[in-house]
């Protein structure tokens, strides 16, 4: 009778699994889309919504991955960096999705950050930012600074001769960072404290004037002058209406910048501007294949003959065909699985070479240094001969250059310093 | 099908076979030659192809360099022929043949490799191009190309300036070819007469000369540069002041702008509406709808979006004023959150219908650019005109508050409301028609502001505290305090922040509000008699 009883017991528990098993197979893959829609940051962040619900149609249409549908599950933190962390855990622990795309400030990766750590999320992170992070659950598909900013020098200082220095940035955590890192790297190279001019202004400054007129007056001086920009968003577009109604021509003042991309050019004439620099690891003029379908796939969904594409929607790219490579090689979505299993991954992007995941959660990425053309496309004038790995801690930051990362066992830490040989403060073993 | 393709490679070969069509043109092989070595050799190696060209004598060289120089000379992939882009917006451009320029129609962006130039080959081209501009007939573009040429003279052409010079029927021009011939005798010859040419310049090249000049080894050649450059910098630092001051007011108008409506509404009503910066953004929207209604008639449409603005800002704010603030009267704090609901509404209400990206409104050709008053100063046009424009706008205002009906009616029921009622003044129509014309001026700092700023959603919100604060600063219910308050502030600020930086500036002309504030509660100009107490 006992017997029998756990007998009938055990069948229908092995019934009850597999049917749960058939289900959960079944069930679709959750894709979390945490972009801003409304508030300041929706200018830049509502086209990446888009572009993922874009690529997980298209991923569908192709029958999903690993027979399972992907389901888009998107929230709006509306711009505010608190209720960026509070959408995450909705995320997270209602929705329980699998994966989440997201996020442009810096400020609000810092607010997300902990939250993803907690609830062991995956994050996929699509900006260049400065650097001087790495998290295990965080993949940084944008670039680094040794993937923009320390090669657009490089560029200007040896292809252009540039002698002279203006850093100029949005008053916040990316531009200061970075300007830190040109700072020292550019002292190094020999450049004196009087050839480095350093000036911030407030998000959304729109009153140019005497910024323009003194960067005028500092490129004057007999040297070639060259302004390193880390402006960020919609104040660009006043800064560049200034320099072109100030008569300041790339050929004499060039200016190369981290945070134009086609977006914030579409906004403006750009007749003024041709011959200005921008750094980015893809541009939508590349002449590619993969690139020009993306392109036509673009503006078939949005329906807008004139959309354009940008840095930032190729790292949303790379990121989400690395993260269904990853699916496949793991064979379930389960995180920890994905996690270990998407180190080494490689991907096409769409500059006709390949990103590959390195162990410290940062791409490779080729650089590409293009001018400002009147269409409001830019033209590539160098690029680096191949891919660069992304280095999340700086070499050129004091606190900073010991430190090494690397998700993978058995050393499986985000900082580990190389000269004291601990983990940040984190066991080994852990 | 197959006859016509034959009779097209007939005439192909007709067209190659054929001698040089006119005199002054290199042969259709030379000229394929000479483009094919421009696309593929490496960009150091274009200077001598692009040098080559310009020498071939050929009519058609100037527009392949000036076509290369914009980035719009390429090669078809499939089958070599050289093309220029005539219009190269979205996945198919518009071409014409580089040889024979016949339109070729459109082809798609992926067949058409375009070559690459840069900034050394763009600088070097500018030079090759002036040069070739030196003998147009147009006393204009030889003037811009004499001035192109400053600083960037090359030995051959200092050899054949002066005999240029002596040919130039037009002053200003043999006076800019004087200017680079000397510019380039310093530079190079270090030559003591040339130095004199340029004492009093204030091209920023003649001024590199010199610095280069006063670090010579020649004792006396240093300190006549050391003395030309001592003239220019008195020049220079008078020039900068005037400058500094232009900017001042330039920002001072656009705070006068924002700020006169919300003197209207908020000065003369009392009622404080956060909604104020949508207004000013319905405006500059308008102004973008306007153009998009009359494409290629960007002036026009920014004259038509005066009123066009007024009328959409006046109505909204009456909408406002009817269904939030009529209710609210009163009772400050209440309209305050209101309003400031309204204000998000608004903006969320343009992300939806409209974008939340920014729009693009063209600046018309008449007003980009600057006016240049000498090579140290010249006058953003844009600038300009909205610093005309706010005091057109003020003066209107003024006449109507002083010499109209309406104008006497705001100021009656303003001052004593129910005495101004019992007199048969309708007051709630007075509230009505004030308060959109408070509105609609906001609306008209939209139009003038999609100038100068970003027409998107977030345009209001930058400017609604600057708006309180000049209003509060100048005196509540004055518009004189408005205007004066306004220009003031805006020197104030960027006299500060050459020196202070951007956002300390704003701080430190914060601080000094809230100080000033604090000695003269009631702004610049206080209201007196009985309306104070009101």
């Amino acid at each position: 009778m006992s017997l029998k009883k756990h007998v009938k017991l055990g069948l229908s528990a092995l019934a009850l699994s597999i049917s749960f098993n058939s289900v959960a197979a079944e069930d679709p893959i959750k894709v979390g889309i945490l972009h801003s829609l409304s508030g300041t940051m929706a200018i830049s962040e509502s086209t990446l919504k888009d572009t993922m619900l874009m690529l997980i149609e298209k991923q569908n249409e192709a029958g999903g991955v690993l027979g399972r549908q992907l389901e888009p599950v998107v929230v709006d933190p509306a711009s505010n960096w608190p209720l960026f962390a509070e959408k995450a855990r909705e995320l997270l622990a209602k929705e329980e999705v699998d994966v989440i795309f997201g996020n442009w400030t810096s400020v609000s990766r810092k607010s997300v950050l902990p939250v993803v750590e907690e609830l062991n999320g995956l994050l996929f992170y699509p900006v260049q930012y400065e650097g001087e992070e790495s998290s295990e659950n965080v993949f940084y598909t944008g670039a680094a600074p040794n993937q923009q900013a320390i090669p657009a020098v490089d560029y200007l200082m040896n292809d252009i001769g540039v002698e002279r220095w203006v850093l100029a940035g949005t008053d916040y955590v990316y531009p200061r960072t970075t300007n830190k890192i040109l700072e020292t790297y550019l002292k190094d190279k020999g450049v004196a404290a009087d050839d480095i001019m350093i000036n911030y202004t407030p998000f959304g400054h729109s009153n140019w004037q005497a910024i323009v007129s003194d960067i005028k007056k500092f490129g004057s001086a007999g040297k070639k002058t060259a302004v390193v920009s880390t402006i960020n968003g919609d104040a660009n577009v006043p800064f560049y209406r200034e320099l072109g109604n100030q008569g300041i021509d790339a050929a004499d003042i060039p200016v190369v910048a981290f945070s134009v991309g086609e977006q914030e050019l579409s906004g403006i004439d750009t007749g003024p501007l041709v011959g200005h620099l921008a750094a980015w690891n893809y541009f939508m003029s590349v002449d590619n294949d993969a690139n020009y379908d993306f392109i036509d796939a673009w503006v078939e969904y949005t329906g807008n003959e004139d959309a354009v594409t940008n840095d930032p929607m190729e790292a949303h790219y790379i990121g989400f065909n690395m993260y269904i490579e990853a699916v496949k090689k793991a064979g379930t979505a389960d995180v920890d699985a994905v996690k270990d299993a998407i180190i080494g991954v490689s991907v096409p992007n769409l500059t006709g070479g390949y990103a590959t995941m390195m162990p410290n959660h940062h791409i490779t990425k080729p650089v590409l240094i293009g001018e400002i053309q009147d269409n409001g496309q830019f033209s590539v004038v160098w690029e680096t001969p191949s891919t660069v790995a992304g280095d999340a801690w700086s070499d050129f930051l004091p606190g900073s250059k010991d430190l090494i990362s690397d998700w993978r066992k058995p050393l499986f830490c985000g900082n580990f310093n190389v000269v004291s040989g601990t983990c940040g403060g984190k066991a080994l073993a852990e | 099908m197959g006859i016509s393709r034959l009779l097209s490679h007939l005439l192909l070969a007709c067209c190659v076979l054929w001698p040089g069509h006119a005199l002054s043109q290199v042969e259709d092989t030379e000229a394929q030659q000479l483009l094919t070595a421009l696309a593929d050799s490496s960009f150091a190696e274009k200077k001598a192809v692009v040098n080559r060209i310009a020498s071939s004598g050929d009519d058609r060289a100037r527009y392949w360099l000036e076509s290369f120089g914009a980035n719009k000379l390429g090669r078809l992939e499939a089958s070599g022929q050289f093309i220029i882009v005539l219009s190269n917006r979205g996945r198919n451009w518009t071409v014409e043949d580089a040889l024979t320029r016949e339109n070729l129609g459109e082809i798609s962006r992926r067949d058409i490799d375009t070559i690459r130039v840069n900034n050394a080959l763009r600088n070097e081209l500018e030079g090759i191009l002036s040069v070739i501009d030196l003998k147009s007939p147009d006393e204009d573009q030889r003037l811009t190309a004499a001035r192109a040429l400053k600083g960037s003279v090359s030995g051959t052409l200092a050899e054949r300036l002066p005999e240029l010079i002596e040919a130039e029927e037009s002053a200003s021009v043999s006076e800019a070819l004087t200017e680079a011939l000397a510019i380039y005798k310093v530079e190079e010859q270090g030559d003591i007469a040339a130095v004199a040419t340029l004492s009093g310049s204030l091209n920023s090249e003649a001024r590199a000369a010199l610095q280069q000049a006063m670090r010579s080894d020649d004792v006396a050649l240093a300190a006549a540069a050391a003395k030309a450059m001592d003239s220019i910098e008195q020049k220079l630092k008078l020039n900068r002041a005037a400058e500094t001051l232009y900017f001042g007011l330039s920002l001072g108008s656009v705070l006068v702008l924002a700020a006169i409506g919300l003197a209207i509404t908020f000065g003369v009503m009392g009622v404080i509406n956060m909604a104020h910066g949508e207004l000013i953004m319905l405006g500059a929207y308008t102004t973008w709808g306007m153009q998009q209604l009359l494409p290629g008639q960007p002036g026009l449409a920014l004259l038509l979006s005066i009123p066009a603005g007024f009328l959409v800002a006046a109505l909204a704010g009456i909408a406002i004023e009817r269904s939030v603030i009529q209710h609210l009267k009163g009772r400050p704090l209440e309209t305050l959150l209101a309003t400031f609901g309204v204000s998000l509404i608004l903006q969320q209400l343009v992300r939806t219908v409209i974008s939340p990206l920014n729009r693009t409104v063209i600046t018309p050709d008449w007003m980009s650019g600057s006016l240049m008053i000498n090579e140290a100063l010249s006058l953003t046009l844009n600038r300009l005109y909205v610093i005309g424009f706010a005091l057109v706008v003020f003066a209107g205002l003024m006449l109507i508050m002083r010499k109209t009906r309406l104008g006497l009616d705001v100021r009656a029921v303003t001052q004593n409301r129910a005495m101004a009622r019992s007199m048969g003044i309708k007051a709630t129509k007075v509230d009505i028609l004030t308060f959109g014309l408070g509105s609609g001026v906001a609306g008209l700092a939209g139009v003038a502001l999609s100038q100068i700023t970003n027409v998107g959603p977030n345009l209001g919100q930058s400017y609604i505290i600057d708006s309180f604060m000049v209003v509060v600063f100048g005196g509540v219910g004055n518009l004189w305090g408005t205007l004066l308050a306004g220009l003031s502030l805006g020197t104030i600020n960027q006299l500060l922040e050459p020196w202070a930086g951007a956002v300390l500036a704003k701080i430190l002309v914060l601080v000094l509000i809230i100080l000033f504030i604090q000695k003269r509660p009631r702004g610049l100009f206080p209201q007196k008699g009985r309306a104070a107490e009101g």
